[in-house]
């Protein structure tokens, strides 16, 4: 009789099993491959081969196992499947089980109805994740394991993809966020995505397997599934053989495959090619004297040194201190290169700078005096206040001050960092345009970085393979999700590891190319093309670059410290008189402590997080506004987002009512017609009731809920609105489906986007809590009365409605509405002669209705104000604008705004706009490139910025400040010209 | 209700009052059909192939693409803002790939794509092709193929016999698609239900060049005679229904051509009929005036056109069960399946349609069913996703996988989710053949 073999090929290991005849587990193994698959297996089937001999009925599962099964002939089963043949063979009595592996998670529900899960292609990986963060951590995942189980509190992260948790992430580690609170979040966040994105709903209870490398390995996260799922010991069960559980199952699949000799095996898996379905490039260098002439070419880009031990005099001090890593640049008053440093956060920039700054006064010995010192980038307030710098500058600034140093007629500058992609217009020696990468296809930079180390490599090591790889395989250029998934493709083809390194760098630049600068053609980048930020630095993405574009760019020697050069520079140029920073006395003593909570000071409950200085100053950050910093708020005054949102939620007059208690979800389309509906329902005799105000808790508590995890984010806040209102105590709830929105007679039609129009037949079909009688939708066109009266009569029948009292009711909504126009629109005027008297510029911060909620737009209202702007709406300019005739076809009601809006600002020289976009909003493609066309025609700047759940508002706030700075540029020149 | 009266003051305006953005774009004018080549894109190479061959005789200069590399692609990801939808980075990709190809006299050609005018931003693709097309070819004309008035200056010239020729194309190569399906999984001899599918287009072609392809009952007689004639194998398959977004469902570059894929694991797909998705779009016409009071001068048309359409597609399921073949399903009854799931009144994209082809998947059989969409598909978060629970509450097997399209996602990706799918449809079809003995 012949033993069964069961084969694991994961996106990042390798798993072999064997069984004997009557099904004993004889041997398992478990091994990383690094992308060298068929090796891996090989390797693993020699070590079989000695321990046994004879013929075995083999069977391969896995994600990265299903190339290799077509190619060399052996059966394949679903890895899915595979688990749970495992699962009925050892654990006959569990409940339901949950797989975590390299990248995909699944669950398994064995009773009450068997049904398997995987998770989509958005959610990301899991085992990959949790890899990638610890890479952030710069620590292993076993060391992050043990910070985890030491954590005292847990910060929300948004778990729907690797990008976004980094960019919560993120600012949590610049403000000096405890790391194993850190570590206890990011597995909270993998456990929220399992539970909330995969089971939907569908509750995980009795006896629970747990599965997978991650899960056998990581206490933390073990923990973290039991005390969410409330299992005890005896219901949550971690098989000994976790993670070799799925080439268990493929060995007992295997029990049904015809018997072959190991040779054979060998053999097949040996011989089996390479497919020809991966499509491959041209090679970045055709040999290495070419190589060598582009090294010379960049050389010539290189600064002066001085020698820090020998010199004496003044010195700027520039610091960068960015996402991923800090920089820190001296500089003498005549550039020369006194000092420099390039260094990877590890979660703690503070510290190295103090380090650093230490060393300098040390290696200085007081003959070098600091004459000025600015800090930059995203811990720019920090650092500034911890060694008192002079100046904190926008990055954006600090980088064209550094990229005009080297050219002095630069017109584009690209800057790849770890986590961002900035691109700078340059028009007349001033910012004319700012393109910063959405969250979605952030992390480029330290994607090559993460993935280096998940090879076992050092991203400089990597990225050198690449230089030479005579195949550059295409990976495609979206966000790094989706690049795991495309390498994972690639190594499923049989790709070398050096094609995948050269193949990885050319999509870094085509997603900057293609997706954050929109080029059609390399000639729209400009003529004398700049490029800087540590990516560059890699000969490979620099290479990439050239050969994309097809022109030949600066590269400066210091391109990764260019945001602290620059900082130096503007230090060097604007300090007058003393510099405040820390001399070598004071830097000795300094210390700092770190301590957070949760601030009370308004619904928003920000984490806040202080930084006691050994000085008795103090560093507040995390906060949303001035509150929780324990300062007076500013005004609210100037923001017309905070007058809308309480205007909107005051049109109920309360109506005690007699028919009984509406509810009414402030969601999507009620943000528009609150009013109206408000209006209609008292004045037929009912009471109103509105759902709480949006929060992130109030989302976790309809996320169950949620069909389809890439929809917009104001559309899943619904589900937690509906929950909340059947919480209140609602009679029902009443929700329209609306096809087409209220016409105001600019458009060629007036649709609401599909989301608005029907997300009530969404929540319906996906909450068991709503039925006929407690969900009432019906389907109107209020454009039409007879039919939307008819509508109303039918669907509230059982209350006894009069068309009469219908009518009556609806005259009333639209009379409240058209007084809740009115009011956003004197507002409107109100700000913006208020702004005009104080000299204030003026943003159109343009959006759709919902966008005034809060947690949707997470503050950007407050954010600008707080930057001395004054904040007005879409709709409470629209009106003012004139008709506009646009090349899309301009067909739904919200979107007409949009365009209206910025033919208004265009008009107005003391205006600007800024577009709000949810993510995911598929309508909001179109107009972007239409508003920016519009406003870019009229000499406007745009600015786009998309919103999610993720609550990071630096980003935010470099982007707006940025656009501000290139305005008020503008206008000095404007000004000088006159 | 009378909206003027409602109206914010303000809103409105003369049309001294209008600022006009729009640029310039290449009108396509009936004279060009002396003079230019037109493109049309690879939607579905059945139909369009009947299309494109009847169009040619009508004197048009008239061309199939079917340039399909990964170019295309990346073409598609160049010129359209990358949020946009796949399907629209599929059309303009294959367009530009076709035109930088040097096959074609950018100077005298055209592209052609359908356009349905809904609340679905795919009512944009016009104008984001020419803007694609701008930059770097100028004088290449985009011309809109719809029934709702729209693109007046670039519209495809369709009179009553060519829209009669259009629909009795559809019908054929509807059956024509669905006995395919039906035979070439079961066929015993390798390549037979293909020989059959290109003979069965040569006889609809000959048909059209005679004038008689209004004769739909000889003809749909002569395929599911030529189809009886494959001969079959015995042996259960899996059957899996193919649902969703119209682009991605029907063409193999949208859907990493699924249909191959699903007969290379020994299943047999099941896509339900284009026809479906034209009276969808007719009778929604209809619902809207039902619904809201909006009427127009072509209502009463579309209902005539429903009525005519429906009578004939019920002839054509008759004649199909006669040959012992599965017939297509009859549109009234997916109406009903909808009533079950869904409101009619969904209307945008795809809409109603999904959940009630996949209640009428379910209901003749087939309860296995991939989902097709493209990533980020708005319309489908409710009509597919969303709906998906309360079917699988409706059907005690309904097996469903919904799969997102997008030009990153990978072929592995979603084939393995397709082979879970699979998976768990083959123990379900072994659990059948047992309670069956």
């Amino acid at each position: 009789m012949a033993k069964f073999m069961g084969i694991d090929v994961g996106s990042t290991t390798v798993k072999v099993c064997v069984l004997s005849e009557s099904l004993e587990i004889l041997y398992t193994s478990y091994e990383r491959h690094f992308a060298r698959v068929k090796e891996c297996v090989l390797g693993q089937l020699s070590v079989v081969k000695e321990k046994f001999g004879g013929d075995f009925c083999v069977c391969i599962t896995g994600s990265a196992g299903l190339g290799l099964a077509e190619r060399s002939g052996i059966p394949f089963v679903q890895e899915v499947q595979a688990a749970f043949t495992a699962i009925r063979q050892y654990y006959p009595d569990a409940d339901a089980a949950v797989e975590l592996g390299g990248e995909d998670a699944k669950i398994i529900f064995i009773t009450g109805g068997t049904e398997q899960r995987m998770n989509g292609s958005c959610a990301g990986g899991t085992g990959a994740f949790i890899d990638q963060m610890a890479t952030l951590l710069d620590i292993s995942v076993s060391e992050m394991d043990a910070l985890s189980l030491r954590a005292e509190r847990v910060y929300p992260i948004a778990s729907r993809c690797g990008v976004f948790a980094k960019s919560d992430i993120q600012p949590l580690l610049n403000q000096g966020a405890r790391r194993e609170d850190i570590a206890a979040s990011i597995f909270q966040a993998v456990v929220d995505q399992t539970v909330a994105g995969l089971a939907q709903g569908r509750r995980i209870k009795g006896k629970v397997l747990f599965l997978g490398g991650p899960l056998y390995f990581l206490q933390g996260l073990r923990r973290a599934f039991r005390q969410t799922l409330g299992l005890d010991e005896e219901h949550a069960v971690f098989p000994e053989n976790a993670p070799s559980f799925m080439a268990i199952g493929a060995a007992l699949y295997a029990a049904g495959t015809d018997a072959m000799p190991l040779e054979e095996i060998v053999r097949r898996i040996r011989d089996a090619r390479g497919s020809d379905d991966i499509v491959t490039g041209d090679p970045l260098f055709t040999d290495r004297a070419e190589y060598d002439a582009f090294v010379a070419r960049h050389k010539a880009h290189d600064l002066a040194f001085e020698d820090i031990r020998t010199y004496r005099g003044d010195a700027y001090l520039g610091i960068d201190s960015g996402s991923t890593t800090t920089k820190l640049v001296l500089i003498t008053p005549d550039c020369k290169l006194l000092y420099q440093h390039y260094q990877s956060n590890n979660g703690q920039p503070l510290d190295i700078v103090v380090e650093r700054l230490r060393e300098i006064y040390a290696l200085s010995e007081g003959r070098v005096r600091i004459a000025g010192a600015a800090t930059t980038g995203y811990g720019e307030d920090l650092i500034k206040a911890a060694i008192r710098a002079d100046f904190g500058i926008v990055e954006t600034v600090a980088h064209f001050k550094a990229a005009l140093h080297f050219d002095p007629k630069v017109d584009f500058i690209i800057d790849i960092g770890g986590q961002d992609i900035k691109c700078f217009k340059i028009k007349n020696g001033a910012i004319d345009n700012i393109m910063l990468n959405e969250a979605c296809s952030s992390g480029c930079g330290s994607f090559i970085q993460t993935f280096a180390r998940a090879m076992g490599m050092e991203i400089d090591e990597f990225s050198k393979l690449g230089l030479f790889a005579k195949h550059p395989v295409e990976l495609g250029s979206r966000c790094t999700v989706f690049m795991n998934s495309s390498v994972k493709q690639a190594q499923k083809e049989g790709a070398g590891i050096e094609d995948i390194s050269a193949g990885l760098s050319a999509s870094i630049v085509k997603n900057a190319i293609y997706k954050v600068i929109r080029a059609k053609t390399p000639d729209e980048l400009g003529s004398n093309i700049l490029v800087q930020g540590g990516t560059f630095l890699n000969d490979a993405v620099l290479r990439c670059f050239e050969l994309e574009t097809g022109k030949q760019v600066v590269r400066p020697g210091i391109a990764g410290l260019m945001g602290a050069f620059g900082a130096a520079l503007y230090a060097k140029e604007n300090v007058r008189g003393e510099s405040t920073v820390l001399d070598a006395q004071a830097l000795r003593t300094f210390a700092y402590t770190t301590r957070s909570h949760v601030c009370k000071g308004c619904t928003s409950h920000c984490n806040v997080n202080v930084i006691g200085f050994s000085d008795g100053r103090k560093f507040i950050s995390g906060n949303k506004c001035e509150k929780g910093a324990g300062l007076k708020p500013h005004s609210d005054e100037l923001d017309i987002y905070h007058y809308k949102y309480e205007r909107l939620l005051q049109c109920a007059e309360g109506a005690r009512g007699t028919r009984g208690k509406v509810g009414l979800p402030v969601v999507l389309g009620f943000y528009e017609q609150l009013p109206l509906w408000t209006g209609f329902f008292e004045a037929c005799g009912f009471e109103v009731l509105f759902s709480e105000r949006s929060s992130r808790s109030l989302y976790f508590r309809g996320q169950h809920t949620v069909a389809s995890d890439t929809v917009c984010y104001p559309a899943k806040l619904a589900h937690g609105h509906i929950e909340s209102l059947l919480d209140a105590g609602a009679d029902f709830i009443f929700y329209p489906c609306e096809s087409y929105n209220l016409d105001e007679h600019d458009s060629t039609n007036h649709y609401n986007c599909p989301v608005v129009a029907y997300y009530p037949e969404l929540l319906k079909a996906n909450n068991e809590r709503l039925t006929q009688d407690n969900f009432i939708m019906p389907y109107l066109d209020l454009n039409d009365e007879r039919t939307t009266v008819r509508a109303l009569h039918r669907a509230l029948k059982k209350f006894g409605l009069t068309p009469r009292l219908i009518r009556k009711g609806l005259a009333e909504g639209f009379r409240r509405l058209a007084l809740f126009h009115a009011d956003v629109e004197r507002k409107g005027e109100e700000i913006a002669a208020a702004a005009r008297a104080e000299r204030r510029p003026i943003v159109v911060l343009a959006g759709r209705p919902y966008h005034v909620d809060p947690e949707i737009n997470h503050g950007i209202g407050k954010l600008l104000t707080s930057l001395g702007v004054a904040v007005l709406s879409e709709d409470a300019v629209f009106r003012k604008g004139r008709q506009v005739l646009v090349n899309v076809l301009n067909q739904w009601t919200y979107h007409a705004r949009l365009y209206r809006a910025a033919e208004y600002v265009a008009e107005n020289e003391d205006m600007e706009l800024v577009q709000l976009v949810s993510f995911g909003c598929g309508i909001d493609a179109i107009t972007t490139d239409e508003v920016r066309a519009l406003l870019e025609s009229r000499g406007k700047l745009y600015t786009q910025i998309k919103i999610d759940e993720i609550n990071n508002l630096g980003v935010v706030k470099i982007r707006l400040r940025s656009m501000i700075a290139a305005v008020e540029e503008q206008k000095r020149r404007n000004h000088e010209d006159r | 209700m009378k909206t003027d009266k409602r109206r914010v003051a303000g809103c409105g305006g003369s049309a001294a009052d209008v600022a006009d953005f729009r640029d310039d774009y290449p009108k396509f004018t009936p004279a060009m059909k002396h003079t230019h080549k037109i493109l049309v894109p690879d939607m579905l190479p059945v139909h369009f192939g009947i299309i494109v061959d009847f169009l040619r005789k009508d004197g048009w200069d008239i061309e199939l693409l079917r340039n399909d590399s990964r170019a295309v692609i990346d073409e598609g990801l160049k010129h359209v803002h990358n949020d946009t939808c796949f399907p629209a980075l599929c059309v303009t990709g294959q367009f530009i790939d076709a035109l930088k190809s040097g096959k074609y006299d950018v100077e005298h050609t055209a592209v052609m794509i359908t356009q349905s005018g809904g609340g679905c931003r795919a009512s944009n693709y016009i104008p984001l092709i020419r803007k694609a097309l701008k930059s770097e070819f100028p004088h290449v004309p985009v011309i809109s193929l719809n029934f709702a008035g729209l693109e007046k200056d670039s519209g495809f010239p369709v009179d009553l016999k060519t829209l009669l020729k259009l629909a009795f194309a559809i019908f054929y190569g509807d059956t024509l698609m669905s006995l395919y399906n039906q035979c070439k999984p079961y066929e015993t001899e390798p390549g037979a239900a293909d020989a059959a599918r290109e003979e069965c287009v040569r006889a609809i072609n000959r048909a059209y060049d005679e004038g008689k392809y209004l004769h739909y009952k000889r003809i749909t007689r002569g395929l599911l005679e030529r189809f009886a004639r494959v001969p079959r194998g015995r042996g259960p398959k899996v059957k899996v229904g193919i649902v969703g977004e119209i682009y991605v469902k029907y063409s193999p570059l949208g859907n990493s051509h699924l249909e191959e894929f699903l007969l290379s694991e020994g299943c047999e797909p099941v896509v339900p009929a284009l026809m479906d998705f034209v009276l969808y779009c007719a009778v929604n016409n209809v619902n809207d005036a039902k619904l809201y009071n909006k009427k127009s001068a072509a209502t009463p048309l579309f209902a005539l056109v429903y009525r005519y359409l429906h009578h004939v597609q019920k002839k054509i399921i008759r004649l199909t069960e006669k040959y012992g073949f599965e017939p297509l399903h009859d549109f009234e009854h997916l109406r009903r399946c909808a009533d079950k799931v869904i409101n009619q009144g969904v209307k945008m994209g795809e809409g109603w349609l999904i959940p009630a082809e996949m209640a009428a998947l379910a209901e003749t059989g087939t309860d296995n069913i991939v989902c097709a969409q493209p990533f980020g598909c708005l319309p489908n978060h409710i009509a597919g996703k969303g709906t998906i629970r309360t079917l699988k509450q409706m059907y005690e097997h309904e097996n469903i996988v919904a799969i997102d399209y997008d030009t990153s996602a990978t072929k592995v990706n979603q084939e393995n989710r397709i082979k879970l799918m699979l998976s768990t449809a083959r123990e379900n079809l072994k659990e059948k053949q047992k309670k069956r003995g």
